[in-house]
Order: structure tokens, then C-alpha cells, then sequence
């Protein structure tokens, strides 16, 4: 065993004055960082093991403790960072492939901070969403060329399965086995309460959660897990995952070791067996493959329900959702590069894809001047962290919004980025009981029904401002966006105007 | 018995006869079947199919129980994402068979195309089978996590293999038999040959070998059990000490 580089990336600081020795951190911590040593009698820590995810802090009766970044430095020096020196250090002990959790976290430039949404002032009044109607109803699904009508006015058209989102916000795509049971019941509870949907991920579903069908969209992805025509038939609409913006061109893998009793059951695998998602769906090699699997599904769903195709925002996403559109997609699901995962090879995580907010406006664009923009919804996903994002992704051409890190925060995720040690002390990426149960799903789904029913309410604020009252009004109303900080390049693609033009 | 005649009969229009007709006459003859894609998608257990000419791509994709004979060739990923049942076919079949099955049973008379049998599963009681009377191309098994894959190698020129290349790549769980034993080369280093050949692996050979010879009226007395090697994952869980947490 050669010499361990590792040194801790936290410190844990106990206040010795206000510590009364109850041990709570000792119990709540999965990660054994504290704990009891009853010769000396004292509670102790081992930093090493500490990830920052808060919850000692957060439990302790007396606020004891505080976590901060581990003060030693190496020598100043901005190529060989201390990061990049420590990564080559556990590289080079494990010899593995270095595994990140959560979305990336590289500088790099966020669009949605850089685009200003316009008011009304003067000439068109703003509307006050408190006193006037104010919609933020979007339906889901492919549109009609036009709609026909018999001479009593009775619609002709065969309308397209469309569903039907009360806010443009869905739960995005989470596994059971990703995130926990718990995590689970808490989505889908709030996505029934708020007439929205949560999204399965490539998990299966559980028998339990049936029940959710109507606010659910189950995904097909290349596993299969737990795919059978009563899992398809279950949900509101189906989604087929090429890609995920944490990591696209990647598969997944859910070791042997999280594959217990219920989630064997769920995926339909045996138990402790690997359950690996290949990179690509072997039957689909092309956008006819595609189409293939589309139809695939809405004949064993008897075409009562949209099925999206999720992409990852990748150099070319404008000509391959154009591809997904015209191989029957209902809608195009596009996920930005720092979209989150429960684990995602940390170079691919870090090094692949593009901003979420480019591939949008790239998209709808392409998608409009070709004429098959009313032909899919487009939905967006990849750090959408506030309503004032969803607000710019719907000027910008978006129908909806996914998303998932906000989700799991609302839950009480605290970013510590270690989902794939499956010891998340918050209950939500963990199957240990232990651990699953200290996420109350009673409590947890209002939290969730808080934060989507107060951005809703900001959302109204936001159009009322610009004299919007429907937010279907707003869509790719890019004259409503303006630029700063932007070179003309970035303002090219996003299709806004510079502030002040 | 009903038969229907699919002559220049759309998919759409094919499947929703075959789904009206089941409500009344579980068994039924499609003729003159020319590429329609999807026949007895997510069909259940109370359906019979017997197919006459060339069904297309996804037969029997999601299938739920159904039996399925087909007297003549069939494209590609027929039992894709089956479920259970049991699939007969009399001819050649493309590529992509059975890809991710869970259960249910597959017998084709003759050769296959590439990535057989890719990422088959099981789960509890359900085991699916396939049964190759010819040769398979690349990929064999690939991703294979559960249940079994027999090849009888009949019928091959002298220049001819039973298997493609890489065989078992990334197999992590199920069981291939292949009627002979093909250079080390032809295989994914995730798999490797067995030498622990069970009495139940005999008997379950057999009895997969007599229901492949009933269904297509063959004696084979010159193919024995005893010529088959048996390929297994070498690891369950072969990623496992790939990553490092970050």
C-alpha cells in the first residue's frame, strides 16, 4: 500500500463551549465522521471522511458545529490548482475512473444571468396577477396544422394526445435507485397536488406508484428496466432517453450493491445484479431507428399518449432534434450540460455538452425556420434554478421546464455532491432504510408544492409585468429578452437584442 | 380460427384487426404478411398467431404471452422487450433478436444477425430462451444479464463459424451454449468458458433441443449435448472497482 496523498477538503470545527455531548452528529452521520471517545470522553472527528452536506450542522441542538473548506493550500499556483493536484493523487492511488454526483460546477459562463426580461411601462399596462387572470397553463404534445370545424361548430380535427401541465414545470427523470423510495413518493405526491408530472427515470415503476399514473411520464431508456406494456400504458406520456447533459454519449450504471428486494422488483433485474445502461439503444442507429422505437411504443400505447424523446445539448442539437421531430417525437426534451446526475464520470460530467440556454435557442430556431416548431413541445432542462429561468427559457422558445437539482434541494439536498456513495444523510440518493427514512414523504411533498406554487405566483408577477397574462403568449418572444455582457456571437445565437437596442 | 389476409393491409390497420379480432378468436392466421411492422406487440397470453410470409421489424415487441409461429423469414428485433411467451420461426431472423427480454421463449430454425440476445434478463420465475438452429453474427449476448442462449451450429459451410465476433461482451449475467467451441478470439473479455457443465444444464439443453426438433420436424441424431461448451460472465458486477469517488 503506498503512501495515501489524500488530505481532508473539509474541517470540521466544534465548539467546545456549546457541545453538550448528545451525539447526535455521531448518530446522524453515515459517513462516520464523529464520533465518541470515552476515554478522553470526548466527541471527535475524522475530516477525511466529512463531505459538507450539512446535516451535523444542521441537527445539532446547540450549533456546535460549523464545516469549512480545509485550510491548507498548496503552494499558489493557477494551472496546478489544488483540485487538479488532487485529482491526480486519487487517480493515481485507485487507479480509477474519477466519478462526480450532481451537475457541473465549472466557471463557465451561466446565459440565464446574462438576459434581462423587459416590463411595461406607459403604453401597454403592466397586468397585476393579484386582480386579473393570469394563465400558466401549457399542453404537452404535438399541435394540428389547423383546426377544422362541421357548420355547427363541432371540431372535426383528430386532436394529437396533448397532457395537460398546470405550471411549465415537470419533476425531471430520477430513478428509483438514483434516489430513494421516499424521495420518490414526495415527487410524485407534489406533481398529483400541483397537476404536473414527475418523471420515473430508467427505473421501472414501482406497484405502489401506479396510483400516480396520471401525473406520471414513464421512461424507456436503453436497459429496458422494468419496460412492459402495463408500465407503458401507467403514465400520461412516455419518454424514450437517448441522452442525459450530465453525461451525454455515456450510459449508467447502478451497481449490484443498491439493487436490493424492491428495487430488483421495480427493474425487474435479480437481485445485487448490475444494472448497466448501455451508451446507446442497440436497435436504434439512425432517426429511422428511431421512429422504429416511437411507434413502438405509441402502438402498444394505442396512440393515447405524446412520447418525448430526451436528448443532451451536444454540438449539433438544432439538426438532431430536427431529426427527433420528424421521427414522430411529440416533444423534444433538451438537457444542458450542467443538468445533474446521481454519478457521471467527472471529465464527461465537466468536458461534455453545451449550455442548455444555447441549445435552446438554437433549437427553436432551427425548428421554426424549418416549419415543424407546432409539431413538438420543447421542454428544457439543465439547471433551471428559479422561476426567472423558466420565465427566460419560455421567451426564448421553451413550452416547459424539468427540473431535478432544484427538486432534491427542496427536499433538502444540501449539494454535497456524494449521491454516488448512496449515503446521502438527507434520505433522497440512498436506499439504506436507515437513511430513506429519515425523508418523510408526509412533510417532504408540501415543500415541493411550496417552492413550484411560489414560483408560479413570480411567474405571473413576471408576465403581468410585461403585459403578458399567458405564458403560452410569451413563448420564443425573444423581443421580451435582452442581452448584457454578451458578445455579438452569443447574442446571434440567442437571437436577443443587446440592453438598450 | 380467423384468418386475415394482410395483403397491402397498413400496420395500423393490420394491428388493430389482429387487437379486435382477439376479443372474440384468440387464434389467428395472418397470409401474405409483407414487412407490417409490430405484429402482437404487447400481445397477451389468450392470442395465437400463425404468420405466413415476411413480418417486419418489432414483431412481438413488449409481447405479453402470446404464441407466435412464423412460416418464413422475419426482420429485425423481433421479441424486443418481450415479457413472456413463446415465438416460433421457421426461416432467418435480422438483427437485434431479443433484445432485452425478460422472459418467453425463442426458436429460430435457422441463422441470426448481429447483437442476439442483447441484454437479456431475468427476473424471479421468468428465464427467457433463445434457440439459433444456424449461426449468429457479432455480438452475441452482448450486455447479457440474464438468461440463456443455445446455438446449434446447423447446417454451416466448412468456412463457415457458429458465432461472429465478440460474444458475451459485457455480460454480466445469463448463459450462452454454443455446439462446439470457437477461438478464444471471437469473445468479450467479460465472458469466459465454463468448465462446470451441470447435469441440469444437460437436461435443460435437451429439452430445449427436443422442442427446437419437434417444432421444425427434425431428427439430428448426429447432435449431441455432449459437444456444447458453456460461456458465463466472469463477474456480476464488472464495473464495480472502475471509479474512484471524486
Amino acid at each position: 500500500m503506498s503512501l495515501n496523498f489524500n488530505t481532508p477538503d473539509f474541517e470540521v470545527i466544534r465548539n467546545e463551549n456549546r457541545c453538550i455531548q448528545c451525539k447526535v452528529c455521531v448518530r446522524q452521520c453515515a459517513n462516520t465522521v464523529h464520533f465518541y471517545d470515552e476515554e478522553d470522553n470526548v466527541i471527535c472527528a475524522d475530516d477525511t471522511k466529512c463531505v459538507n452536506c450539512h446535516r451535523c450542522v444542521t441537527l445539532c441542538p446547540t450549533k456546535a458545529l460549523v464545516i469549512r473548506k480545509y485550510p491548507l493550500e498548496f503552494r499558489e499556483n493557477s494551472n496546478w490548482s489544488g483540485k487538479v493536484i488532487k485529482e491526480i493523487y486519487k487517480q493515481s492511488q485507485t487507479g480509477g475512473v474519477l466519478l462526480s454526483s450532481m451537475g457541473n460546477p465549472e466557471p463557465f459562463t451561466v446565459y440565464w444571468d446574462k438576459m434581462l426580461l423587459n416590463a411595461s411601462q406607459v403604453t401597454n399596462p403592466s397586468i397585476d396577477p393579484l386582480r386579473e387572470p393570469m394563465e400558466t397553463k401549457v399542453m404537452i404534445g404535438r399541435k394540428p396544422e389547423k383546426l377544422e370545424f362541421d357548420s355547427n361548430g363541432k371540431l372535426l380535427t383528430k386532436m394529437p394526445p396533448n397532457i395537460e401541465l398546470k405550471i411549465p414545470v415537470m419533476f425531471a427523470a430520477m430513478s428509483y435507485g438514483a434516489i430513494s423510495r421516499n424521495a420518490h413518493e414526495s415527487l410524485a405526491r407534489a406533481a398529483e397536488e400541483l397537476g404536473i408530472f414527475y418523471n420515473t427515470g430508467e427505473g421501472g415503476l414501482s406497484k405502489d406508484f401506479y396510483r400516480y399514473g396520471e401525473n406520471t411520464i414513464v421512461q424507456v431508456a436503453s436497459g429496458r428496466f422494468g419496460v412492459h406494456k402495463k408500465y407503458l400504458n401507467a403514465g400520461a406520456a412516455i419518454e424514450i432517453k437517448i441522452g442525459q447533459g450530465a453525461k451525454p454519449g455515456i450510459g449508467g450504471h447502478l451497481p449490484g450493491k443498491k439493487v436490493g428486494e424492491d428495487i430488483s422488483a421495480t427493474r425487474m433485474i435479480p437481485v445485487g445484479s448490475d444494472a448497466i445502461s448501455p451508451a446507446p439503444h442497440h436497435d436504434i442507429y439512425s432517426i429511422e431507428d428511431l421512429r422504429q422505437l416511437i411507434f413502438s411504443l405509441k402502438e402498444t400505447t394505442d396512440y393515447k399518449k405524446p412520447v418525448f424523446v430526451k436528448i443532451a445539448a451536444v454540438h449539433n442539437s438544432a439538426a438532431i432534434a430536427s431529426g427527433v421531430v420528424r421521427a414522430g417525437a411529440d416533444a423534444v426534451v433538451v438537457d444542458g450540460f450542467r443538468g445533474g446526475t446521481g454519478a457521471a464520470p467527472t471529465r464527461v460530467r465537466n468536458s461534455v455538452g453545451i449550455p442548455i440556454e444555447l441549445a435552446l435557442a438554437a433549437i427553436d430556431q432551427r425548428l421554426r425556420e424549418e416549419k415543424i416548431r407546432n409539431y413538438c413541445s420543447l421542454i428544457v432542462a439543465g439547471s433551471i434554478r428559479n422561476s426567472s429561468d423558466i420565465v427566460k427559457a419560455v421567451a426564448l422558445g421553451a413550452d416547459a421546464v424539468y427540473i431535478g437539482s432544484a427538486a432534491v434541494i427542496a427536499l433538502g439536498c444540501h449539494m454535497c455532491h456524494s449521491c454516488s456513495t448512496g449515503k446521502c444523510n438527507w434520505g433522497i440518493a440512498t436506499q439504506y432504510p436507515e437513511l430513506v427514512k429519515r425523508l418523510n414523504p408526509d412533510i417532504m411533498y408540501k415543500r415541493l408544492v411550496n417552492l413550484i406554487s411560489a414560483w408560479n405566483h413570480e411567474i405571473q408577477e413576471l408576465l403581468g409585468g410585461m403585459g403578458i397574462n399567458a405564458i403560452e403568449s410569451l413563448r420564443g418572444n425573444r423581443l421580451m429578452l435582452r442581452g448584457v455582457d454578451l458578445n455579438e456571437k452569443e447574442l446571434e445565437i440567442l437571437g436577443i437584442k443587446y440592453a438598450g437596442e | 380460427m380467423k384468418t386475415i389476409d394482410a395483403l397491402g393491409v397498413y400496420y395500423r390497420d393490420l394491428n388493430s384487426l389482429i387487437d379486435n379480432s382477439i376479443k372474440t378468436e384468440g387464434d389467428i392466421t395472418l397470409k401474405n404478411v409483407f414487412g407490417q411492422r409490430y405484429i402482437g406487440r404487447g400481445l397477451p397470453k389468450e392470442a395465437s398467431l400463425k404468420i405466413y410470409g415476411t413480418p417486419g421489424n418489432d414483431m412481438a415487441v413488449y409481447m405479453d404471452g402470446a404464441e407466435i409461429e412464423v412460416f418464413g423469414n422475419s426482420q429485425d428485433a423481433v421479441g424486443n422487450t418481450m415479457n413472456c411467451g413463446k415465438i416460433v420461426i421457421h426461416g432467418n431472423c435480422g438483427d437485434t433478436l431479443g433484445y432485452a427480454m425478460r422472459g418467453g421463449e425463442i426458436y429460430i430454425e435457422g441463422n441470426v444477425g448481429y447483437r442476439a440476445g442483447i441484454h437479456m434478463k431475468k427476473y424471479k420465475e421468468m428465464n427467457p430462451v433463445i434457440v439459433i438452429g444456424g449461426k449468429a453474427g457479432d455480438f452475441l449476448g452482448e450486455y447479457m444479464a440474464g438468461g440463456a442462449v443455445i446455438l446449434l451450429g446447423l447446417n454451416l459451410a466448412k468456412d463457415e463459424d457458429i458465432i461472429g465476433r465478440f460474444c458475451g461482451t459485457g455480460m454480466h449475467g445469463g448463459v450462452i451454449y454454443l455446439n462446439g467451441t470457437p477461438d478464444k478470439y471471437r469473445f468479450g473479455r467479460e465472458t469466459a468458458k465454463s468448465v462446470n457443465i451441470t447435469t441440469e444444464d444437460v437436461l435443460f439443453l435437451r429439452k430445449h433441443i427436443d422442442f427446437y426438433k419437434k417444432s421444425f420436424n427434425k431428427r439430428l441424431n448426429n447432435l449431441k449435448v455432449e459437444s456444447f461448451s458453456k460461456y458465463v460472465a466472469i463477474n456480476k458486477n464488472p464495473y464495480s472497482s472502475m471509479y474512484c469517488i471524486h
